[in-house]
């Protein structure tokens, strides 16, 4: 093979050279997908750290202090290392493939965006065996616990955070010149699948926020290395303000996280259903207008802080409306399955699982945008079951499908169904007894972020970490699942893997080959 | 590269840079801005030059004041007076009363802070020991004092206005001895 990629038997120092090297899309893309499949693992670690902990009332397993830099470490690894990466590597191996373009516009560049993904994280990691111990802060890290209070390790936070935005900003601006100067002839915007449409949507806000999370943390740096007191009220600053510019980056960030993950299922869907997308338009506009108001919402996150009552009232009004585009596509899904002739392959599963699971945690989310309502649920394991029926169910799902979805494309394996129909019940299951409890300890005024509870907690934390270790022991599941379809999975040749599934990357042979489109299709 | 890709990278790269620059020098001081302008927050303003105000000897307001030490703060602080009730328009002093505790000598820097919201704009201070830092050396005490104005304009909903101050230590942060600064 004059192109191919170098294997194994060609030694290790090639085969090493090929990954470090590589600037093929489907490389980058691949080891994006295991890097965030190691993150997610070792994030869930965390988490299982956490509620074995929580397991019993009282400290049983670890030092509160440890339990600080858990919950901090769970959040972080699982946003910037878990999911972001995750939909990076989706995009990477997906986008060129379904806009019919032979490779990233900027190859070079996307090798580097991924390769120092890899330092960011050996840095915030590494802080927990450090003295002092890891950042300990939560993973919204507000001012002054982060600055005055820190752990001196802060400083490789900072540092850490400052290279994953580096990374995520070059990725999305690769991203957004692939898709916007590379689609093949005849492709026009408002042919592109969803997954491009959300994804073009999703790195444009990245490229807008990623950079003041950059500025956040960089305002840290100075108020704690350099004197200065942009939070620091003691110098005419304000912790406040940190919130603001926080969630200022962090609103946006839970619809960066979020949008992919409609775009996976929006191609899922219609695929098992053996009929086109409902309302694809209508998707591309919803998509907009949610990414438009993220960036005027973020106060919701501070209702807490003492706003004036006008200031409540507009975030909590602006929170509302993105109910609207958000329920056009739950609606939209629905009934793309509506008369469809369904079937329930693993994909399929997780998407219906995550349109349902999604929707639940959206109306938690419209409770939590009641301003009044808000100062009761705030801080409280409500928020924890919010956020996560979204980012697990939401992200996490979405993820898992899109990879049993695109596998066979991948390695020309077939996964086996059994095994991943086994893999969602446990999951979905223990997804639920994990976090549905975890909405009655909230309620009943269960604080998050905290090593120990209250004797009338004890029932339901048991459940839900009963719960959490079940939702664990499905992620070996699905490791072993993947493995075992590289290694000896049936072989599938077809190039439409999958009865009703439309698009260009079906039009290539399976296995996907290393280069693919290096004569543009011609779209109708 | 193809120039398409240079240019849509070029822009692209100009808008990051433009979002940090503008997270990182103009979020704060427009932050600053709208807390001044609203009032949010409780912010008063810096020194006020007095002009010549008519007193509005009809109307009465309870002002409160409050002292807190930040965490960590051993100095004692507190208002020598904890209520005054004064006319819009009138000016007074009031003076507060610090002591180093320690044996150490300390600077220290007072944040002012206005309740309710809508009177922050209206609370004026011609002298204040929080325009400068405090410098006391091991042992010392000393009276800070305030000189304010109610504006006659301020809010007919307002009767009592609760002025608190919450006293830092800068010490480490100051780079001149104390002696220099006494």
């Amino acid at each position: 093979m004059a192109h191919g990629p170098a294997t194994l038997a060609d030694g290790w120092v090639k085969y090493a050279s090929r990954w470090l090297f590589t600037t093929n899309h489907k490389d980058i893309g691949t080891l994006y997908l295991w890097f965030s499949f190691a993150m997610f693992i070792l994030g869930g670690s965390f988490a299982m750290i956490i509620r074995a902990e929580l397991f019993q009332p009282g400290m049983q397993l670890i030092k509160p202090e440890f339990f600080n830099q858990m919950t901090t470490m769970h959040g972080l690894v699982m946003v910037f290392g878990a999911i972001m990466p995750a939909f990076v590597g989706l995009a990477n191996w997906l986008i060129p493939m379904m806009i019919g373009a032979p490779d990233m516009a900027l190859p070079r560049m996307n090798n580097l965006s991924f390769w120092i993904l890899p330092f960011a994280f050996a840095i915030l990691v590494a802080t927990l065996f450090m003295e002092g111990g890891g950042p300990n802060f939560g993973w919204t890290f507000y001012a002054p616990l982060s600055t005055t209070y820190a752990p001196d390790t802060v400083n490789y936070f900072i540092f850490g955070v400052h290279i994953m935005g580096a990374s995520s900003i070059m990725g999305s601006i690769n991203i957004i010149a692939t898709i916007m100067n590379m689609r093949a002839p005849g492709m026009t915007y408002m042919k592109m699948p969803m997954f491009v449409w959300t994804w073009l949507i999703t790195a444009f806000l990245l490229v807008a926020v990623m950079p003041v999370l950059a500025g956040a943390v960089t305002m840290m740096l100075m108020d704690i290395n350099f004197g200065t007191s942009f939070f620091d009220a003691a110098g005419g600053g304000d912790p406040v303000l940190f919130q603001h510019i926080f969630w200022f980056f962090g609103h946006p960030e839970v619809y960066i996280i979020i949008l992919p993950a409609f775009g996976v299922v929006s191609q899922i869907i219609p695929t098992f259903s053996r009929k086109p997308l409902f309302g694809y338009s209508s998707m591309v506009y919803a998509t907009a207008s949610i990414a438009f108001m993220s960036f005027i919402v973020w106060a919701h996150h501070m209702f807490t802080v003492g706003m004036p009552i006008a200031g409540e009232l507009y975030f909590m009004y602006a929170t509302m409306l993105i109910a609207v585009p958000t329920g056009v596509k739950v609606f939209n899904w629905i009934t793309t399955m509506y008369k469809g002739s369904l079937t329930f392959e693993t994909p399929m599963l997780f998407s219906i699982a995550f349109v349902i699971l999604f929707t639940f945690g959206g109306f938690t989310g419209l409770m939590l945008s009641i301003a009044a309502a808000d100062i009761q649920y705030h801080d409280t394991y409500f928020v924890v079951a919010h956020f996560h029926y979204v980012m697990v169910a939401g992200a996490v799902f979405s993820g898992t499908a899109a990879v049993y979805y695109w596998l066979p494309k991948w390695c020309g394996k077939m996964y086996n169904e059994t095994m991943g129909k086994v893999q969602f019940w446990i999951a979905f299951i223990g997804f639920n007894i994990t976090f549905m409890p975890q909405h009655f300890l909230g309620l009943a005024g269960m604080p998050r972020r905290y090593a120990d509870y209250g004797l009338q907690f004890a029932d339901w934390n048991m459940v839900s970490s009963i719960g959490a270790f079940m939702y664990g022991a499905a992620q070996i599941l699905f490791l072993f699942n993947v493995v075992r379809t590289i290694t000896h999975g049936k072989p599938v040749d077809k190039p439409e893997v999958w009865e009703g599934a439309e698009g260009l990357e079906w039009t290539v042979p399976t296995p996907a080959p290393y280069h693919t489109f290096e004569k543009p299709p011609q779209v109708k | 590269m193809e120039t398409s890709h240079r240019s849509l990278l070029a822009k692209l790269l100009a808008l990051a840079v433009a979002m940090f620059l503008f997270a990182v020098f103009l979020l704060p001081p427009l932050y600053d801005l709208f807390c001044e302008i609203t009032g949010i927050g409780g912010r008063t303003d810096g020194k006020y030059e007095a002009v010549v105000l008519t007193v509005d000897t009809s109307r009465q307001v309870e002002v409160q004041f409050v002292a807190a030490n930040n965490a960590e703060m051993p100095w004692e602080f507190y208002p020598l007076e904890y209520r005054v009730m004064v006319h819009p328009g009138e000016s007074r002093a009031v003076n507060f009363f610090a002591r180093n505790t320690t044996s150490e000598d300390m600077i220290a820097q007072a944040i002012p802070n206005v309740l309710p919201n809508n009177a922050a704009a209206y609370f004026h201070k011609t002298a204040c020991f929080c325009f400068a830092n405090q410098p006391l050396g091991a042992g010392e005490q000393a009276e800070l004092g305030l000189v304010f104005i109610l504006d006659p304009d301020l809010p007919k909903s307002v009767n009592t206005v609760t002025l608190s101050y919450t006293l830092f230590d800068i010490t480490d942060r100051s780079t001149v001895a104390v002696s220099q600064v006494q």
